[in-house]
């Protein structure tokens, strides 16, 4: 990455843009400090940090980039405090093994919250347990989906088996919002500032890909464990796993995090075994590989509004949250 | 990046290189230090030496960028699911290791096939660093145990798949790879957990202090990585991927 350059380039579109950022002078300081204070990895956030502050808040962030964020943000605001309020439930009766590795998730999605606010210009109100219902009854205006995960708003979680369960499928879900959001981050404007906000989502991506592996190993009961779920998804599991509710805004299609999204084209079914532009069965391509390779190789993406659909079930006023 | 041009400083003086070269020189272009250095020092290694084959420019070169990976980690588990290791590992690493076999085989072919006339050749590989009898690296041994060459693909994987991502042009490639990129960063998880319990995500792999992001390698460092692994007339530049 060339900052000078990049600089450079948004001063050919945007002459005042070295006095958005103070000055000249200001501008390279902002950026010896983040080279001390970041290591290079880091540097596309501090970067779009920066940019946020030069143009005041996401004023000119294109407004797609703006609805993909704030959707990712709600996603790990979710998962963070659905895993804050298991490490504080006694009755889970959490192994040591478990409480680690689940720590260490909270701990990165409380990061991923930072970073997407950051990224949005820290002008989001932070969303609390209170705001989340993970019994899935939408704050008692629909059944109870997962008994033994609290009250709306409130309460600990009793039930390990639902819990585990909605944890695959939250971080399933969060793999296939993030991939599927990448189109829309992948605008070529001014580019750098938004090409480091696609490689933000991609670097968030990828993470929630590894919880997910985790969580999945610990269903099976670790590691060594041979039982189902594999680290990855099976094609079996689109089937197998309930649709959730969608308030009929997503009819016919079932919603669930295995199943497709819409269009299907796009968003297909995690048992998908056609890629590429031609559609090619990747389950055929290859001889000698087992019946399940060609579909558990891919992950798909899911659209916005099916992840919404999804994702609205754990909201106490879903009028709210996850639009 | 027009690097090269900036090393002459005769060569052009119009506007946004001569500015750069200024700077350079300037209080700020000093004080910026390590980092501009270390973009220069990067900058020399994109000087394509004759023995590298180049993975080529724009979507086409990233998926043969791809191509090239996925051809290696295939290479890789084809013969470790035929080494003495294998033969004594546990059930849930036999399964899991048949299955990283099929999944990196599956990726390898579809890049072969979307690439058509224009995929680069079939590579040849230099495993001579790795212990196939071993599972992990042995104590003070000098060639990688199995596991640890697995986590170090996987790894490697998913950084290049972040640190190219930025550079794909058509959207659908960019899903492809993010198809993908998600299923090797399964695959590391779970190998890091065969070795270490409560590694799948860490320090190395992922910014666990600032900001939760998994860290990105540009295809030029995560190729330096790749040629060790790969045989002479085989190894790679991805010079023109930017």
């Amino acid at each position: 990455m060339d900052l000078f350059q990049i600089i450079n380039d948004i001063a050919q579109a945007d002459p005042e843009v070295y006095a958005r950022f103070d000055s000249r002078r200001a501008t390279f300081r902002h950026l010896l400090g983040f080279g001390r204070k970041f290591s290079a990895a880091a540097l596309p956030v501090a970067l779009s940090t920066l940019f946020t502050k030069a143009y005041g808040q996401t004023a000119t962030l294109p407004a797609a980039v703006i609805n993909a964020l704030t959707l990712a943000l709600q996603l790990e605001y979710l998962e963070y405090h659905f895993y804050d309020t298991a490490l504080n439930s006694p009755a889970l009766m959490l192994s040591s093994d478990e409480s680690r590795s689940l720590t260490t998730i909270r701990n990165d999605e409380n990061l991923h919250i930072t970073t997407l606010r950051s990224a949005l210009g820290n002008t989001v109100s932070p969303l609390t347990r209170k705001d989340f219902d993970y019994t899935g009854s939408q704050g008692q205006t629909q059944a109870v989906l997962f008994p033994g995960l609290g009250a709306p708003g409130t309460g600990l979680f009793t039930d390990r088996t639902a819990f585990f369960s909605l944890a695959q499928m939250l971080e399933d879900t969060g793999v296939r919002a993030y991939k599927g959001a990448v189109p829309s981050l992948n605008i070529s404007t001014t580019q750098d500032a938004v090409k480091d906000i696609l490689e933000v989502a991609l670097n968030i991506h990828s993470v929630e890909a590894r919880h997910a592996a985790r969580v999945r190993s610990l269903r099976r009961g670790g590691v060594q464990s041979i039982t189902a779920p594999k680290s990855w998804t099976t094609p079996d599991e689109t089937p197998a796993t309930p649709p959730l509710p969608h308030g009929g805004t997503r009819a016919p299609n079932a919603v669930g995090p295995y199943n497709a999204g819409s269009p299907a084209a796009t968003s297909p079914a995690e048992s998908n075994v056609l890629q590429g532009p031609a559609a090619l069965n990747v389950q055929t391509l290859t001889v000698g590989v087992s019946g399940t390779a060609g579909a558990e190789a891919f992950d798909e993406p899911l659209d916005a509004a099916t992840v919404k659909a999804i994702a609205k079930n754990f909201a106490v006023t879903p009028a709210l949250l996850f639009n | 990046m027009p690097e090269n041009s900036a090393d002459n400083p005769a060569s052009d003086h119009s506007s946004p290189l001569a500015r750069r070269r200024f700077l350079r020189y300037s209080g700020a272009g000093l004080a910026a230090g390590g980092l501009w250095l270390a973009g220069c020092a990067k900058d020399k290694n994109e000087i394509t030496p004759s023995s590298r084959l180049d993975v080529g420019a724009g979507d086409p070169g990233i998926l043969n960028f791809a191509y090239a990976l996925e051809q290696l980690e295939a290479a890789f588990y084809a013969q470790v699911v035929a080494g003495p290791y294998f033969a004594s590992a546990s059930a849930a690493e036999k399964a899991i290791l048949s299955d990283l076999r099929d999944h990196e085989a599956i990726h390898a072919a579809l890049f072969k096939n979307l690439l058509g006339s224009n995929a680069i050749k079939d590579l040849n590989f230099d495993f001579s660093n790795i212990d196939f009898s071993q599972r992990t690296t042995a104590e003070s041994a000098s060639r990688l145990g199995v596991l640890n060459a697995a986590r170090a693909f996987e790894d490697l994987g998913v950084a290049a798949y972040n640190g190219v991502g930025r550079y794909i042009t058509s959207n659908d490639n960019l899903l492809l790879a993010g198809k993908i990129v998600s299923v090797e960063a399964r695959h590391a998880a779970i190998i890091r957990e065969l070795i270490t319990a409560n590694t799948f995500v860490a320090s190395d792999v992922v910014d666990t202090t600032n900001n939760g992001l998994e860290k990105s390698k540009r295809p030029q460092d995560v190729l330096t990585i790749a040629n060790t692994f790969l045989a002479e007339g085989s190894k790679l530049s991805a010079a023109n991927i930017k």
